[in-house]
């Protein structure tokens, strides 16, 4: 009798786990490596370990764009914003460790805040030698700047290319925000010279390991939140929203607030994101909110699959592998190749590279025909 | 006095730049009644669910449904109190399966939270499965609802209605794209409908109409022409006009 039998199968996204599990062992397996010794034919190099460690943190913002391009159809082109907020949070706490060490010998205050002759920190550095409190800040500050973002822009109903344009808009103004010298996070330098994370060296191979070991923790455990989130009722209410918003508030429901909470959490990943990325990479500057990287985080998206989480994952790895690769050896033709890759993905695979792996899988099934197409035409006529 | 109509809209006008597409419009439906509103393209008709619904403010004119102001609440608001719609194309959630589209109309959940931390209730597979035997729909319930034909998905879609458990149902053009025997089946299925709650229903089809045996509304050119049953209205010398005269 249970009626739970003409449930239809899910969209599980047991990819997500699978993938989960991947990212977790290649970092385990990558901090391992480089843990051996250096004439050892295993062992992997710390330029290696901060292009994984990077990769990694660049899949995190890729899937905080799938999860509102993807399942809301929120088309996102500022999302690297609040990946380079966390980045700046995670910076502050990093400045703070470096305490004597810095140039000018200073306990508290960095050396820019010195050679701008200030003499105490401003108020927004207060607690930042504390990883709890950044920590706090890496998900707070862009949670809060989504949030009243999200709230205003989906409560006036602002949706389409003009919600993508204010979304560049926001992070080309925090660009310019942050290359202010009299903001406090050191202008157009911005944010370096990193020497400890809770004491431990953070230019050694053990803290290295242990830094994208925590990387793919994170990004494994945001894979399965995020599957969590769209593969239930939640999920299909996304779709619903995305599809056909008018038929959700017919029903009742509210799509501003849906869209908001799937926003905020969003931006916090990315947050996160942001923070992994400027432990690894050690360096944090007003280039990241620049409007090209959150366009390049689309194209990782679009590349990958959207809407498949696990594609947003592999479109940033590949897509950035192809940069590091092209970068060093053709520099000039990187621009043209990710501009090739993103129209050849949107003509030949508008599902990405996870479509690929459908497709060919239909094919060999030679499933059915959608039902009853003549009825649909019969009605056009 | 407004408080025995379940719906009561009074002196409406709506203008779209300039053009007055509801016009001094009142209409009155008690609870329980099943109404049929016809009236050439362009009449009106939609526009008046438009403002039923909240999708569109009146310019002046009331509109009460048991007693509460329309006028000054939402469409999300409005459908909670207990009105559904159906829109003239029928929409329904395409990337979702059929059994997906109803457990989301399912009256309760409304907020993300709530939404998010749901388990799937014994009850409401219950409700579900009612909903798919009362459509028609069972031997589809897994399949994706934008691969269904025109006539199927104004089904799911008045069943995504009475998910809602509403009061008071506005079915725009329920039979467009249907063979005969399926608008006849329909007409069965609105009669059902209306042993438990209020209908409003808009249809060109005049077989449909007469399969209701309701009260008929014409509307033209945004207000009210003629009210009674179909054959005294079809005699109406103005009514012949209107319609013939196209
Ligand atoms: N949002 C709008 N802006 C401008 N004009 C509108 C709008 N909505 C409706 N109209 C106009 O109002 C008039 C009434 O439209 P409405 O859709 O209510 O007609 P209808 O009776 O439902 O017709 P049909 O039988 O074709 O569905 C039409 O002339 C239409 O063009
Ligand atoms: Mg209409």
């Amino acid at each position: 009798m249970s009626s739970r039998l003409s449930t239809p199968a899910k969209r599980p996204f047991s990819s997500a786990v699978v993938m989960a599990v991947a990212v977790f062992l290649l970092s385990v397996t990558l901090a391992g490596a480089s843990l051996l010794p250096e004439n050892s034919l295993f062992h992997v190099s710390p330029f290696v370990m901060t292009l994984a460690g990077k990769y990694l943190a660049y899949a995190m913002l890729a899937l905080s764009v799938d999860l509102v391009w993807g399942f809301a159809g929120i088309l996102t082109l500022g999302h690297a914003a609040f990946f380079a907020l966390g980045g700046y949070a995670m910076g502050m706490y990093l400045m703070r460790e470096i305490g004597t060490r810095s140039a000018y010998g200073n306990p508290n205050l960095p050396d820019f805040m010195i050679f701008l002759s200030w003499d105490h920190l401003p108020f927004y550095w207060w607690g930042s030698q504390h990883l709890v409190w950044v920590a706090l800040l890496v998900l707070a500050v862009p949670a809060i700047l989504a949030g009243i973002f999200g709230w205003l822009a989906f409560r006036s109903r602002v949706s389409g290319v003009y919600l993508s344009i204010i979304t560049q808009a926001l992070t080309y103004a925090l660009m310019l925000a942050f290359f202010q010298n009299g903001l406090g996070f050191g202008g157009n330098n911005g944010l370096t010279d990193f020497k400890d994370i809770l004491g431990a060296d953070l230019h050694a191979s053990s803290t290295r390991a242990v830094l994208l070991i925590v990387t793919g923790i994170f990004l494994a455990a945001a894979l399965l939140i995020s599957r969590w989130i769209v593969s239930g009722r939640f999920g299909n209410l996304l779709l619903a929203v995305r599809d056909a918003e008018s038929r959700t508030r017919f029903l009742g429901y509210r799509p501003e607030q849906i869209k908001l909470v799937i926003w905020v959490f969003s931006a916090m990943i990315a947050g996160i994101g942001g923070a992994l990325y400027v432990t690894q990479v050690g360096i944090i500057n007003p280039s990241e909110f620049s409007p090209s990287n959150s366009i390049e985080s689309v194209i990782w998206v679009s590349v990958g699959g959207r809407g498949t989480l696990v594609g947003s994952v592999i479109g940033a790895i590949l897509v950035n592998f192809g940069k590091t690769v092209f970068t060093t050896w053709l520099p000039d033709f990187w621009l043209y190749s990710l501009g090739a890759m993103f129209i050849l993905t949107t003509l030949f695979l508008p599902n990405g590279i996870m479509g690929l792996g459908h497709h060919l899988r239909k094919k060999s099934e030679e499933v059915t025909p959608e039902i009853i197409e003549p009825e649909e035409s019969e009605h056009d006529r | 006095m407004t408080d025995k109509w379940l719906l009561a809209m009074q002196d409406v006008s709506v203008t779209f730049d300039g053009f007055r597409a509801i016009n001094n419009l009142s209409l009155h439906l008690k609870t329980g009644e099943m109404r049929a509103i016809v009236g050439p393209n362009g009449a009106g008709k939609t526009t008046m669910m438009d403002i039923i619904t909240g999708k569109t403010r009146p310019d002046k004119g009331t509109v009460t449904f048991r007693g509460h102001d329309l006028t000054r609440m939402d469409d999300p608001a409005i459908a909670r109190l207990g009105i559904g719609r159906k829109f003239q194309k029928p929409t329904v959630f395409e990337a979702l399966s059929v059994w997906d589209n109803l457990l989301l109309s399912l009256k309760g959940l409304r907020s993300p939270f709530s939404v998010l931390f749901s388990h799937i209730t014994k009850e409401e597979e219950k409700r579900v499965a009612d909903l798919l035997q009362l459509i028609r729909l069972e031997s589809l319930s897994d399949k994706p609802a934008g691969g269904m034909s025109h006539g199927q998905k104004q089904w799911l879609e008045i069943g995504m209605l009475l998910g809602q458990d509403p009061e008071l149902l506005l079915v725009d053009e329920p039979v467009a794209g249907m063979t005969d025997a399926e608008t006849m089946a329909t007409a069965d299925l609105l009669r059902e409908i209306n042993k438990t709650r209020s209908v409003v229903v808009v249809e060109h089809d005049m077989d449909f109409v007469r399969a209701l045996g309701v009260t008929v509304t014409v509307l033209h050119e945004g207000s009210v022409l003629a009210e009674g049953d179909l054959d005294t209205v079809s005699a109406d010398p103005r009514v012949i006009e209107v319609y013939l005269g196209r």
